[in-house]
């Protein structure tokens, strides 16, 4: 069934996003990697739109679009800062938050 | 706010606004001692107006009072007669008993409101109005106003002005709440507000140790007897309560429900005399009776309106009034009726010789006035004890009069003759050319004083020791006539020491010793030869240099220290007149010395004068003394019927014990047989002496021969110096002892300090320290101890490993769970990241597993 196989796509997608966020240690190559789990789940929204026939999964997915694109913007500006001021990006020397 | 307001109303007697709330004349200076001690201070003249004001008020509604309690004697003397409708044959039956015409009873005014009440029984508040209660209302608040008015010139300047004015209020109105009690309890109210303020006044400069002393000791001595007046008190209450509330429905407290008890014949004689002897104790103390006098002259620390106020109408007063108040008691318990030789009579006796003794002796002035107050109060206790009630009751009015003048006159020379001093010999002398209308008003006030014929003495004095001869004491009556002699030498001696003579000390001009006066005895043994030169260098030099003008700033120093500033009196030292607020008062009460007589002049003596005073002159013994007569008890009790119900058949048993000897050979009536049934008496019939022109001539012959004696004496010893009478201490071992003997005051006061003190006291205080040390203390100990020991038990046990232990654990698991967890926290974004991604993923399976099974 074609459904099965955008499932399958986005399935891989995901795993793959997630393992970006988890594994990299580069903040642009982790918010890539949400990137990639954010359309991910944008397939499977319209996948499964297709499959019960109603229109809410299109929107939905265009919604996350247009989130996802704030979310960017945001993530992009906190590198930036962060460059700014440590001259790295790498995500694994921030840890002033430890508990 | 729930007043109870019981009004007692009998025959068609009239009333009025005044005699109905003459409780104001008490509570308007108590308000005003708070005003003064509120705002006192900023007002301009620092809180002697409000003094003033209120006692000024409270003599208006006295005056209005008195003026309306004659108008209901007379009511009931006229007008009441044909509304008494059943009641004239009871009376019918007594007059005819007593052969004479009676009048009928006049009930007192008695407003009253509950205080507060215990277990059914009502403590009341008000004011219970009659003749006494009118006649000392008016005297005290007409006295208070004049030694204010005195004080405003004579305290001027003090440090402590306005609490003295505080004081001052306060104290005449102590002194009205008790004459006006309607009950034993606001009696005694009105007795602890008066020693109070005796206390505060009298040490009123307590910077001088002496002052202090004297201070506690007129409080505490007058405590000894006030433990007296609560025993006398329960003793009452518990003797006439169950008859009160039976026969009266007012209880043992009430005032008249006591005087009717005591009359009724109900109360056993041991009750009684138990109750007059412990109520007399009381007055022993007050009234500075022997052998508790001695706290009265020692309370001239005081300032001298203090001692004015204190020993004319208020204070010494008291002890007297309360005999006057509930005489009942006395008259059975003492059975003064059958002529039983009373206590109050053989106190009274022995205090007038005594105290008219110790007079001889005093080198202050107000000293020897403090002994012959002493010693004319033991005449009113003398005339309360045989029977004399009325003559005893007059001598407080005229005796008030011409003591407060005699007193004030006193301090007028201290205040401008003799430079605060009081003392007599040293600073006195030659006063009367300085002070001649401070000289006249003494010279009235001492013939009053002495009872010479027409001041007022005469015929309060002379009626005491006429009735006591004539009520059958011989032995008292020349007791009596004695005393009126050597009242006669002692202010013969005091008035030629003061007034005639050469002038000496400071009444030359001459400042030998500074200390007002006031602290003579204590003061006396201080001066040195080094002081007396100082000060003499400092008079004598010119003024301008800078030695005297350092010694005067020492001397100002001086008075400031104590308090008694007078400003006035640094230009001029010499002895003057007094100014205005001095001599005012002083002339009024002179009048008053030389007229008050006339309210109760005995007619014979008024014809052997050549006047015709007709009748119906004798105004005190028609107001003033209750009627002997019974009243019903439906008009007793305030309702009708009630309490006739009540009454047993046998309520009315003679007591065959104290009635049974003067029974049926003596005159009846009230307190001299048991009411009949149904009736109730107030005051016994007290019998009066029919002056005669012989008694008289020989009193008034024994005052002149004192005179003349006295007047000898003082010519020969203190101006002739005659060499026979000069030196006979020294020489002579009878009249060495004799006079050391009086100068040491009969050694009372060594008496009480050595015997009492040191072999009572002190063993007591001793025992008291050892129970105290080795039995109570060894209890509370003992209790310390356990507990301590108690505290540690629970302490390593349950405060330590319970609850410190639970508490611990709680925060210990906190504090591992934080740490366990701490390692989550890393800050590390992919840590968190795969955290969320893992669970996220547990969730899902879970989900999945969840909706596929």
């Amino acid at each position: 069934m074609l459904a099965v196989n955008f499932l399958l796509l986005a399935a891989v997608l995901f795993c793959i996003g997630v393992f970006g966020v988890i594994a990299r240690r580069n903040a642009v190559m982790v918010l890539m990697s949400i990137e990639l789990i954010l359309n991910a789940v944008n397939l499977n929204l319209i996948a499964f739109a297709l499959m019960n026939n109603n229109q809410e999964g299109h929107v939905f997915a265009l919604y996350v679009i247009a989130i996802a694109a704030a979310e960017v913007g945001v993530g992009l500006a906190m590198v930036l800062m962060i460059y700014r001021n440590r001259k790295s990006i790498a995500l694994d020397e921030l840890s002033e938050m430890k508990g | 706010m729930v007043a109870a307001e019981e009004t007692y109303k009998a025959l068609e007697l009239s009333s009025g606004w005044f005699l109905e709330n003459a409780w104001l004349i008490a509570l308007i200076p108590a308000v005003a001692f708070a005003l003064i001690i509120a705002f006192g201070k900023k007002m301009p003249f620092k809180g002697a107006e409000f003094g003033l004001v209120s006692i000024g008020a409270s003599l208006v509604i006295a005056t209005g009072a008195g003026i309306q309690w004659m108008q209901r004697t007379d009511s009931a003397d006229h007008g009441g007669e044909a509304a008494q409708g059943a009641f004239n044959g009871i009376r019918g039956a007594l007059r005819a008993a007593e052969g004479a015409e009676a009048e009928p009873f006049i009930e007192p005014v008695v407003s009253q409101w509950v205080w507060w009440q215990n277990s059914g029984l009502e403590f009341g508040i008000g004011s219970h109005i009659d003749g006494l209660s009118i006649l000392l209302l008016w005297l005290v608040a007409f006295i208070s106003l004049l030694v204010q008015v005195f004080s405003l010139d004579y305290v001027r300047g003090d440090r402590r002005y306005t609490h003295f004015f505080a004081a001052l209020t306060l104290f005449s109105s102590g002194m009205l709440v008790m004459v006006m009690a309607s009950n034993t309890v606001q009696l005694i109210l009105g007795w602890e507000i008066m020693g109070l303020c005796s206390f505060m006044l009298i040490g009123h400069w307590w910077e001088d140790a002496y002052n202090s002393h004297s201070a506690l000791k007129a409080f505490f001595t007058v405590r000894v007897g006030d433990v007296g007046l609560l025993i006398g008190v329960a003793i009452l209450f518990f003797g006439s309560n169950q008859w009160a509330v039976d026969n009266l429905g007012s209880n043992g407290f009430d005032i008249r429900a006591i005087q009717a008890w005591a009359l009724s014949g109900d109360g056993s004689s041991w009750t009684l005399l138990m109750a007059s002897v412990t109520l007399f104790i009381a007055a022993i103390g007050k009234s500075g009776q022997f052998p508790f006098h001695t706290w009265l002259p020692d309370a001239m620390a005081g300032p001298t309106p203090v001692s004015s106020l204190l020993h004319s109408s208020t204070m010494v007063v008291a002890g007297v009034f309360l005999v006057a108040r509930i005489y009942p008691v006395f008259w059975e318990g003492f059975n003064i009726a059958n002529g039983g030789l009373s206590f109050i009579a053989i106190i009274g006796g022995i205090t007038i010789v005594i105290a008219a003794l110790l007079a001889f002796v005093q080198d202050d002035i107000k000293k020897v006035l403090a002994y012959s107050t002493v010693s004319q109060l033991g005449y009113m206790m003398l005339g309360l004890g045989t029977g004399a009630w009325l003559p005893a009751v007059f001598h407080v009015f005229t005796h008030a009069f011409f003591k407060c003048c005699l007193f004030l006159a006193a301090g007028s020379i201290s205040h401008s003759g003799s430079h605060h001093s009081f003392d007599m010999k040293k600073d006195m002398g030659g006063l009367r050319k300085f002070m001649p209308i401070t000289f006249g008003a003494w010279c009235v006030s001492t013939l009053a004083l002495t009872g010479v014929i027409p001041f007022a003495g005469f015929w309060s004095k002379d009626e005491i020791i006429d009735n006591v001869g004539d009520a059958g004491y011989t032995f008292l009556f020349w007791v009596g006539l004695f005393g009126a002699a050597l009242t006669a030498m002692y202010m013969t001696r005091a008035t030629y020491l003061t007034f005639f003579g050469e002038p000496r000390g400071a009444a030359a001009g001459i400042h030998l010793d500074d200390d007002h006066g006031y602290a003579t005895e204590h003061r006396e043994t201080l001066v040195t030869a080094a002081t007396i030169d100082r000060k003499l260098v400092s008079v004598g030099a010119a003024p301008q240099s800078l030695g005297a003008a350092a010694a005067h700033g020492d001397h100002d120093d001086h008075d400031g220290d104590h308090g008694d500033h007078h400003d006035d009196h640094h230009d001029d030292h010499g002895p003057h007149e007094s100014g205005k607020l001095i001599l005012v008062p002083i002339v009024i009460l002179a009048v008053l010395a030389l007229t008050s007589g006339f309210a109760n002049p005995t007619p014979l003596a008024g014809d052997a004068l050549g006047l015709n005073l007709g009748e119906g002159v004798e105004l005190v013994k028609k107001y003033v003394e209750p009627r002997p007569e019974a009243v019903s008890l439906d008009i007793a009790a305030g309702h009708a019927g009630e309490s006739l119900q009540l009454l047993e058949p046998g309520g009315f048993v003679p007591q065959s014990e104290s009635g049974g000897e003067g029974e049926g050979a003596k005159k009846t009536g009230c307190g001299r047989s048991t009411p009949e049934v149904g009736t109730v008496c107030y005051f016994p019939a007290v019998s009066h002496a029919v002056p005669t022109l012989s008694k008289i001539l020989l009193s008034l012959g024994v005052v002149a021969m004192g005179y003349a004696a006295a007047i000898g004496f003082c010519i020969a010893f203190y101006k002739n110096k005659h060499p026979k009478l000069v030196g006979l201490t020294e020489r002579s071992r009878i009249a060495r002892s004799g006079y050391l003997f009086l100068k040491n005051k009969y050694y009372l006061d060594a008496l009480y300090q050595n015997v009492f003190v040191y072999f009572v006291s002190r063993p007591l205080a001793k025992a008291t320290y050892w129970f105290n040390q080795n039995v109570i203390d060894a209890a509370v100990d003992g209790v310390g101890a356990g507990g301590k020991r108690a505290g540690e038990f629970v302490y390593k046990n349950i405060d330590q490993k319970l609850v410190d232990g639970a508490v611990n654990a709680s925060g210990t698991i906190a504090s591992e769970t934080g740490h366990g967890l701490q390692p989550i926290q890393s800050g590390r974004v992919n840590h968190y990241a795969s955290l969320l991604f893992g669970a996220a993923a547990v969730g899902a399976i879970v989900l999945v597993i969840l909706n596929v099974s």
